[in-house]
């Protein structure tokens, strides 16, 4: 048995920013699972849409949940990254000064999702835009 | 690691409760149904935050207490009077009218609660210090917080301080000051005077130890009546005595920002349980900055808006603060040295545990199906969230009805719908809905309970 949900996302709506993660929240909370992975979960996928709506024009978050584990995939059409490796850097951000000054954009985004999922896979084409794959387990 | 509770304060008068959705509207945990005309609170999932006997129109629920006649079993009867309860009465009425018309009702001893507070605020200083990783620390004051985190916030269970709460503190102090006065334990009888349904769970129930020494809990609403008919003049006695360890902090302790303002570099405080639900969501995703100290507290306006509490809560504010003003700082007041570290190791509490009530199904393969049928059964209910089918929304219905609680059925839209493909019948379409609402209640009855929104 799979468990499947789609949502959108618009980038730039940072009012409505970690509504999907919520959403994913709450079906979590509904099967036994440790809460400590489902706060894990959860922050890494907010960091994970929090990015979208920064950073990207749109994207879509596709979940899906088994007994053994939650697989999310993040698409955006978006501006892409050119150094994967350097963005995960802790504190690098390229966010602009209007993204800071809303609290979002202090270059911990990337570094934070790794030390929250178990697997991590980012792929991204510049000027096309990014996919986030993220896996785990319960 | 899991305990479920089943105790709670809250009761439904079956003869006074006549089935609407009022209390369902506004309880915050989804946990009452409106069943055969009346509402049935689902015990695993109530944190008696009150909000369904505030929003009641025909006063229906009721919170158990002892019978304030069970005090003559002891010599010593002590008064615990939250200082919030002061704030009740009329201004005309002194601090020394109010214990003299509480010494009338029999008890031999009248003390508030929060004293001596400076030693519940070493103790949090200590444990804050001795458990850095708890960054915030979330105050146990209140516990229907504490009972909301349980089963709606597990993950955040262990941010919550192993501290227990004044009335702890004073049952505590008390127990050991009339102890060294000569009085021998089984003698002493401490009744707690409550302010709201949570704290008598609380006394009943407490959560992270196995039994109060709290001997009894009565209710405030009664006893403010009772208080009222034997109020008279200016007692001759002075009780100041009393109140030796009575201080500016103590009296602020129940009010919004009574714990928050220990924690000068930062903190927060929350009043209301809806407002408090939504910081709590921000800060299970890690959305908070670097809070030091979080006080929750289920009532707008603290202990001062507590559910079995009659005067105007912004009144009582008033009146404490200008109290407070009287009294010296914690810091200055007198202190027993010699009960000190024993009345302070007693206001560490145990572990407190997470609750799963929440779950679909304690097999997660099956919960998972269940989850799957929720979504499925969504897609047919008409999301109007009406209540009618006696769960509080769509939602809440299509859950039940996955877990064997409700059937399609139950919703009178759906029923429209089925009506109208013939798979149903108009007479088994109304019985359906006596059996939610109550036989009968679908006829013409100008009396009808609630009908003209009473208590609005």
């Amino acid at each position: 048995m799979v468990v499947e949900h789609t949502y959108h996302v618009k980038g730039g709506d940072f009012t409505h920013a970690g509504s999907a993660s919520s959403k994913v929240k709450k079906l979590l909370k509904q099967l036994d699972i440790d809460p400590k992975k489902i706060k894990n979960i959860v922050i890494a996928l907010y960091e994970a849409e929090v990015n979208i709506v920064a950073h990207a024009w749109e994207g879509e978050i596709w979940i899906a949940i088994s007994p053994e584990k939650i697989t999310m995939v993040l698409t955006d059409k978006g501006p892409g990254i050119p150094d994967i490796e350097q963005a995960m850097v802790e504190g690098f951000s390229t966010a602009s000064k209007e993204v800071r000054e809303m609290g979002f954009g202090a270059g911990m985004g990337l570094s934070n999702i790794r030390r929250n999922t178990d697997e991590l896979k980012i792929t991204s084409e510049v000027g096309t835009g990014t996919k986030v794959e993220m896996v785990n387990y319960f | 690691m899991f305990k479920e509770r089943k105790y709670h304060a809250l009761r439904v008068d079956p003869e006074k409760c006549f089935g609407c959705i009022h209390c369902m509207k506004v309880c915050p945990t989804e946990t009452i149904r409106v069943k055969d005309g009346l509402a049935v609170v689902n015990d695993l999932r109530c944190v008696d935050c009150g909000n369904c006997m505030r929003a009641c129109p025909v006063d229906a629920f009721y919170i158990i207490q002892d019978d304030i006649s069970r005090i003559q079993e002891f010599k010593y009867r002590v008064a615990l009077f939250p200082s919030v309860n002061i704030g009740q009465f009329p201004e005309k009425i002194s601090d020394d009218q109010i214990y003299g018309a509480i010494m009338k009702l029999g008890f031999t001893h009248v003390y508030e609660v929060e004293q001596p507070i400076q030693w519940l605020i070493e103790t949090i200083y200590e444990h804050k210090q001795q458990n850095p990783d708890k960054q915030p620390l979330i105050s146990s004051f209140c516990p229907a917080i504490v009972r909301l985190i349980q089963i709606k916030y597990p993950s955040l269970v262990d941010n919550i301080m192993n501290v227990k709460a004044p009335h702890d503190l004073a049952a505590s102090f008390i127990l050991e000051k009339l102890k060294q006065e000569g009085a021998r334990p089984e003698e002493i009888g401490l009744f707690y005077i409550a302010p709201c349904s949570a704290k008598i769970a609380a006394v009943k129930d407490p959560v992270g130890e196995q039994e109060s020494i709290i001997s009894g809990v009565i209710n405030m609403n009664e006893l403010y009546n009772r208080v009222m008919t034997v109020i008279a003049g200016h007692p001759r006695e002075e009780f100041e005595g009393y109140r030796d360890y009575l201080s500016r902090e103590g009296i602020l302790w129940p009010l919004t920002r009574g714990e928050a303002r220990l924690f000068k570099r930062r903190s927060m405080a929350v009043d209301g349980i809806h407002n408090v639900v939504r910081i709590l969501e921000k800060l299970e995703t890690e959305e908070l900055p670097d809070i030091d100290f979080l006080e929750l507290r289920s009532c707008d306006q603290g202990c001062a808006g507590g559910i079995l509490l009659s005067g105007n809560r912004f009144l009582t504010v008033e009146r404490l603060e200008r109290r407070a003003r009287r009294y010296p700082r914690a810091a200055e007041s007198p202190v027993r040295p010699e009960l000190r570290e024993k009345v302070k190791t007693s206001l560490i509490s145990g572990e407190i545990a997470p609750s799963r009530v929440f779950q679909l199904d304690p097999d997660r393969a099956k919960a998972l199906e269940k989850l799957a049928k929720v979504e499925r059964i969504i897609c047919q209910l008409p999301a109007i969230d009406c209540a009618a089918c006696g769960a509080p929304n769509c939602h809440a219905l299509a859950e039940d009805m996955v877990t064997g609680h409700a059937k399609m059925t139950d919703c009178i839209h759906l029923q429209h719908r089925y009506l109208k493909e013939g798979k149903m019948t108009i007479v088994r379409a109304f019985d359906n809905l006596e059996k939610i609402w109550g036989n009968g209640r679908f006829e013409a009855d100008c009396k009808k309970r609630g009908a003209r929104n009473e208590g609005f």
